[in-house]
């Protein structure tokens, strides 16, 4: 943060909720030239996140409580771009995308960047539980102190360039002192809800409807690895692989999971426990934070998941994972860890045909 | 830092003679205009008085004029009413009729409710042709249209043939590019081919820039609104011909002869009479002086950005000037730039402008009125509409044809932004 100074312009993304609320606050407190910017992203219909009016409301009614200009960009053409097209043609493709992700590198730390850029903004900052810590070799990104919060997992595309020009004012904080603190600023946005889902999708309409207005939606045979039918599925585009439940397989006998998705003969293959396991995961636009690590690191593949120790390749085609563990569903995030700190990041492939 | 602010026809500034109608009715008329004593005679006065110069300037009766809230309600209430009304008369299946670059108060309303849009050509002017041929289409008996009409076959007006169409309503002036639709030619084709329909015009754009009473002569309903010619917001003005009955959308105390429930504003009323009253006046020198402001920024800013600046409603290699565009509005699409970007920096340097009509959340949309343009979504996306008026001076063109061209030059080096 070294080359980072207070009298630095800065354009502070507010989505309407608690966390960004309070890092503008917390910017302004530390004397920031600041105004706030909400990203309209989508202009159907949604639950909450991002997108909707009364969001970008609740951030205009924050950035007044703190006396800062408040604007709106719409992205949503980018967003659709970037984000919801790829998000249906990824299921389309049977893999499990997770478009937060899509959206923080093309929209918040991309669009947004290179617009702040372009009016004049020194930094870009967020809500995001994530830290940006200074090591010998560069700025990187860190998990959020509070652990059950940290969000360095969808963030981890962050390069140095990227965290050169930004401010994480929440990650080194908890929730509830974030929360607590909006309160005692009397922030309108304390007690709102954490945003869960996908904010392009409304919890009514479900994914598969959502879907289904875009895509043929396919059903699909459910197997077992000798080939043998067991079952069936509504919709081959929302399987996921390790998924237990709705495969309309037979009671009884031992839990089956989802090995492996093959759109092109609508095929489900299910398996055991154990034949869920693998050794390594293939890997797609892996991207080391500086030079390749052979060491063991820690990786994570899901959110809030339990990380395991493993080695990646160095060319970042492979991970090797120390101990058996469950395949992971392609089109997830796979990111490694040193400590705190995120070492490198990328995407799990599409296995080259393992059951089918 | 001063403001220029050249975003007059999304609201303009207060004019004085509005400022002073207001502070004195409010002042002096407390009481409610529908009651029987003195102070509610003295304000029902005042009310008749803003009444009487509003129809004045619009060129109709007094008793024709309906007070409501703005543009979006008199915008509403033509359709709706037209809709509601035929409706409930005929038992049948009646559409409203509008064109694809109206206001969302008319294009809302025509839409939701199953009606039909006709497109512009690529000045933002209404096919007319389009228009004769939708109104035969729906005017047409139908023989082999669905069970729900065939079940009214036998009353009389399924036979007369031409009741499907409840309302026709087509804009005097566009909000977003200042195109003018001519409206003499579009009562023509109607009262031709659908002869019953109730004729429209969102006219609150034009009160600044043409005849209004005489363009909307033959026009049975006729809207218009105080804040784009210098009056408060929140007071606007339905014109309901004589003789023409619509639902209304507000009902209780049956004021304004029924039409239009709710305690009138006196004070609302006389401010918009007084701003109405003056732009009218004033409206002649006011097209000549302002014509020539706008023609000022065009120019400039073509001649520091070359072709990439083009006037929206004016197509490539199109010949015949710009007499179709009222004389305060510059829309203009840049290429290679992004509106949102543009409308910040000039924000920053104290310049108050627009792209297409913002959404209730405050981010720009791309505008429905320049894709029925059939402009490019692209190039769109670089629109700046600069929209003039009674306080814009020659000094305000000049800086912001400074800024405007600077702040391209900026967004070059981004990418547009």
């Amino acid at each position: 943060m070294a080359n980072k100074t207070k009298t630095q312009r800065v354009l502070v993304a507010m989505s309407g909720g608690v966390d960004s609320s309070v890092a503008a606050a917390r910017l302004l407190d530390a004397g920031y030239d600041i105004a706030g910017v909400t990203m309209k992203l989508w202009g159907g219909p949604s639950d909450t996140g991002c997108c909707s009016v009364s969001d970008v409301d609740d951030a205009r009614w924050a950035a007044d409580e703190l006396g800062i200009e408040h604007h709106v960009f719409n992205f949503g053409d980018d967003f659709e771009r970037h984000v919801v097209a790829p998000y249906v043609s990824d299921h389309a493709a049977g893999l499990t995308p997770n478009p937060c992700i899509e959206c923080n590198r093309h929209i918040k730390f991309d669009r947004l960047l290179h617009r702040a850029d372009a009016l004049g903004f020194d930094l870009v900052a967020t809500g995001h539980h994530a830290r940006i810590v200074s090591t010998a070799t560069g700025l990187r990104l860190g998990r959020g102190i509070d652990n059950a919060k940290d969000q360095s997992y969808v963030l981890h595309m962050l390069g140095p360039e990227v965290l050169q020009r930004l401010l994480l004012p929440v990650g080194e904080t908890t929730k509830q002192q974030v929360r607590s603190e909006a309160e005692a600023r009397g922030l309108v946005t304390a007690n709102k809800p954490d945003s869960q889902e996908v904010c392009f999708i409304t919890t009514a309409q479900g994914r598969q409807e959502f879907l289904s207005q875009r895509i043929p939606i396919r059903s699909g045979r459910v197997v077992n690895t000798a080939g043998e039918q067991v079952g069936s599925v509504e919709s081959m585009e929302l399987v996921t692989i390790g998924q237990r439940r709705g495969l309309g397989a037979v009671g009884g006998g031992l839990p089956r999971y989802v090995l492996d998705v093959d759109t092109q003969s609508a095929t489900v293959t299910v398996g055991s426990l154990e034949e869920l396991n693998c050794q390594s995961t293939p890997l797609t636009r892996w991207c080391w934070a500086d030079q390749p690590i052979s060491d063991e690191v820690l990786v994570q593949t899901s959110a809030h998941g339990t990380p395991a120790a493993a080695t990646v390749s160095v060319d970042g085609t492979q991970v090797h994972w120390a101990e058996p563990r469950r395949r992971v569903a392609p089109g997830q995030a796979v990111v490694a860890y040193q400590g705190d700190i995120v070492v490198g990041g990328g995407t799990a492939a599409l296995a080259a045909g393992s059951y089918s | 830092m001063s403001e220029i602010y050249l975003d007059h026809a999304a609201s303009a500034p207060l004019r004085d003679s509005a400022r002073r109608a207001w502070l004195e009715a409010a002042d002096r008329h407390h009481a409610n205009p529908t009651g029987s004593h003195l102070a509610a005679r003295e304000a029902r006065r005042a009310l008749d008085r803003a009444r009487e110069q509003v129809a004045a300037c619009l060129g109709a009766q007094p008793g024709e004029i309906v007070f409501t809230s703005g543009g979006s309600e008199a915008d509403n209430m033509a359709v709706r009413g037209a809709l509601g009304i035929q409706r409930s008369a005929h038992q049948s299946s009646t559409v409203a009729v509008t064109t694809a670059v109206e206001h969302h108060a008319v294009l809302d309303p025509v839409t939701f409710s199953g009606g039909v849009t006709v497109g512009v050509d690529e000045r933002g002017v209404i096919d007319l042709q389009a228009l004769a041929n939708t109104l035969k289409e729906l005017q047409e008996p139908s023989e082999q249209t669905g069970p729900h009409q065939h079940q009214h076959q036998d009353t009389p007006d399924a036979h007369s043939g031409d009741s499907s169409v409840a309302v026709v309503s087509v804009m005097a002036v566009n909000n977003e590019t200042g195109s003018i639709n001519p409206l003499g030619e579009v009562a023509e084709v109607v009262r031709q081919l659908a002869p019953t329909a109730l004729l429209h015009t969102d006219a609150v754009q034009a009160v600044n820039w043409i005849d209004v009473a005489a363009a909307t002569a033959d026009f049975d309903l006729v809207s218009a609104t105080g804040h784009k010619v210098g009056g408060p917001v929140g007071s606007g003005v339905l014109v309901v011909r004589d003789g023409f009955q619509l639902d209304p959308l507000i009902i209780g105390g049956g004021q304004e002869r029924g039409r239009r429930a709710g305690t009138p504003d006196v004070a609302g009323a006389a401010a918009l009479a007084a701003a109405l009253s003056e732009a009218t006046e004033q409206r002649s020198e006011s097209v000549r002086r302002l014509r020539l402001l706008r023609d000022d920024l065009i120019a400039g800013l073509m001649v520091s950005l070359g072709d990439r600046v083009m006037l929206s409603a004016v197509p490539h290699g199109y010949a015949g000037g710009r007499d179709h565009i009222a004389a305060g509005i510059a829309n203009v699409c840049i290429a290679g730039i992004q509106s949102e970007a543009l409308l910040f920096l000039l924000d920053a340097a104290g310049i108050r402008a627009s792209a297409a009509s913002s959404c209730s959340s405050g981010a720009q949309d791309p505008s429905h009125v320049l894709a029925a343009m059939g402009v490019p979504r692209e190039l769109a996306s670089g629109s700046l509409r600069l929209s003039l008026g009674y306080t814009t001076t020659p000094d305000d063109i000049q800086q912001a044809v400074k800024v405007i061209v600077e702040s391209v030059q900026r967004l070059d080096r981004f990418d547009g932004g």
